[in-house]
């Protein structure tokens, strides 16, 4: 893997700082991220995981939702990478897949069983607290030099202060409310995905595709569309229309 | 607290035909008020089952004065259980003398009878919102980061003893409270499928799991996949 372009990372720092002023979604905001850390690393699957109070990584926004990625970013729950940078607040790089069956039981076979080649975790900090990790799952086999793991760690950096955006926050335990109004979020999408995805008879991906763009479209956050959907079937008309 | 029991507690349903337990659910509620209390230097600690067109009952509270406090809101109809329900988002109060005017016969009732910090956790899964969980407290002063953490903790174990309503005595799923998207997606899914709320979409697949043995990982993935369809009736209740 070459060293990030120092233009096309301007251009991710310049669409950060855009967002960020703008009315804020914060799990818009964090795919965003993961789309352009995709992007600037040639492609890989990139995910970003919350911790919720008990300190379980739960899954948040990912560069590709498709099932069984989904999955992989899950499984991060009991082992794998991103568990790994978490407990430790060090970056997991260049981790080789196939000599890790017994440090990551459940994540190596099923990252395997989907063509995963190259792992890499790191931690998503605020000031000194861990809240979450950023995983990448690549298909090719690759390694980050240390230019691109300072890159990926910046803006990884990025998304955690990007959930302190909503509000305008001082106290510590806002912290904490704010991760369970993220993870709130995040399981409001799911259930509107499967509810489009039962009324149209489409695929839960399908659907997810369908909500994102009218959430777009109408220039609306994704979890206000996402609770339109659960709460106002009526609403289902106008999204499926798109 | 002999009411939630009764044909008149939030939690009577006579569309059941089997008999029920609920006297099992109350007691594994005010386990959960208890334990909240005492892990959280609470006065006590009270929770009320809500649904977004006003109904509302108090389920469970640590104590009888507390579930006392906790109906007075209802009273009022004013207090941060009710706002942090209809905000889907918790409502913190350390210091209840800064509330006068938000709360203007809430606030001088429950400063009466003790209370001088009150915090309120909604109770739900998503967008499906079940009750809320309230934390009063003697003294003024923040919840720690920690104690925060635990508050949610509790919330959550309240989730899951309310979907779980009156079929089981046990906690089995407790342990395995899934938040898989599967999970979630299948929620919306029923919800879509029978035309019922979320919060009761939430019940009939823990349901389901339940009365066949499943793990609800596997019903979800089946509903996700179409292979399972849940009845309309609830059978699987009635057998």
């Amino acid at each position: 893997m070459s060293t990030v372009s120092a233009e096309r990372l301007a251009k991710v720092f310049v669409e950060v700082a855009d967002t960020m002023v703008d009315e804020f979604d914060l799990i818009a905001f964090m795919q965003m991220l993961a789309d352009r850390i995709s992007g600037l690393l040639g492609g890989p699957a990139v995910g970003l995981l919350l911790a919720d109070p008990k300190g379980r990584l739960r899954f948040m926004a990912a560069s590709d939702e498709t099932a069984k990625l989904l999955e992989l970013f899950e499984i991060q729950g009991s082992d794998g990478p991103c568990l790994d940078a978490y407990r430790t607040s060090e970056p997991v790089i260049n981790a080789d897949l196939r000599a890790a069956t017994e440090r990551w039981p459940r994540f190596a076979p099923v990252a395997a069983s989907i063509g995963c080649r190259s792992v890499h975790a790191f931690p998503l900090r605020l000031r000194r607290v861990v809240i979450g990790t950023l995983g990448v799952f690549g298909t090719e086999v690759g390694d980050l030099d240390d230019t691109d793991a300072q890159v990926v760690q910046a803006l990884a950096d990025i998304a955690a202060i990007g959930l302190l955006q909503e509000r305008a926050i001082s106290r510590g335990e806002v912290l904490t409310e704010q991760l369970q109004a993220a993870l709130t979020s995040r399981i409001i999408i799911e259930q509107a995905k499967g509810a489009l995805a039962r009324l149209i008879g489409v695929s839960v991906d399908v659907a997810f595709d369908a909500i994102r763009a009218y959430a777009r479209r109408s220039n609306r956050r994704l979890s206000e569309i996402a609770n339109l959907v659960v709460t106002d079937v009526a609403s289902l008309s106008d999204i499926m229309r798109s | 607290m002999s009411r939630p029991d009764g044909p008149d507690g939030p939690h009577w349903d006579p569309s059941h035909s089997k008999p029920r337990v609920p006297s099992s659910l109350v007691g594994r509620l005010r386990r959960i008020c208890d334990d909240a209390a005492q892990a959280l230097s609470a006065f006590g600690v009270g929770v009320s089952v809500m649904t977004a067109d006003g109904a509302h009952g108090i389920a469970a509270a640590s104590d009888p004065a507390t579930a006392r406090i906790e109906e007075l809101q209802f009273t009022f109809g004013e207090g941060p259980c009710i706002e942090a329900f209809a905000a889907s988002h918790p409502l913190l109060i350390p210091d209840l003398d800064a509330t006068a005017v938000r709360w203007p016969v809430y606030t001088p009732a429950v400063t009466e009878a003790g209370v001088r910090a009150v915090f309120a956790f909604p109770l739900q899964v998503g967008a499906a919102r079940l009750g809320v969980l309230d934390v009063f407290r003697d003294h003024a002063g923040s919840l720690s980061r920690v104690e925060l953490g635990e508050a949610f903790a509790y919330a959550e174990r309240a989730v899951s003893a309310l979907l779980d309503g009156h079929e089981r005595t046990t906690d089995v799923l407790d342990e395995a409270f899934d938040h898989s998207a599967e999970l979630f997606q299948a929620q919306g899914m029923v919800l879509v499928q029978l035309g019922v709320p979320l919060a009761e979409a939430l019940v009939r697949i823990r349901a389901h799991a339940f009365a066949t043995s499943r793990p609800l990982s596997e019903v979800a993935g089946d509903i996700v996949a179409r292979r399972l369809r849940l009845e309309r009736d609830t059978s699987e209740d009635t057998a």
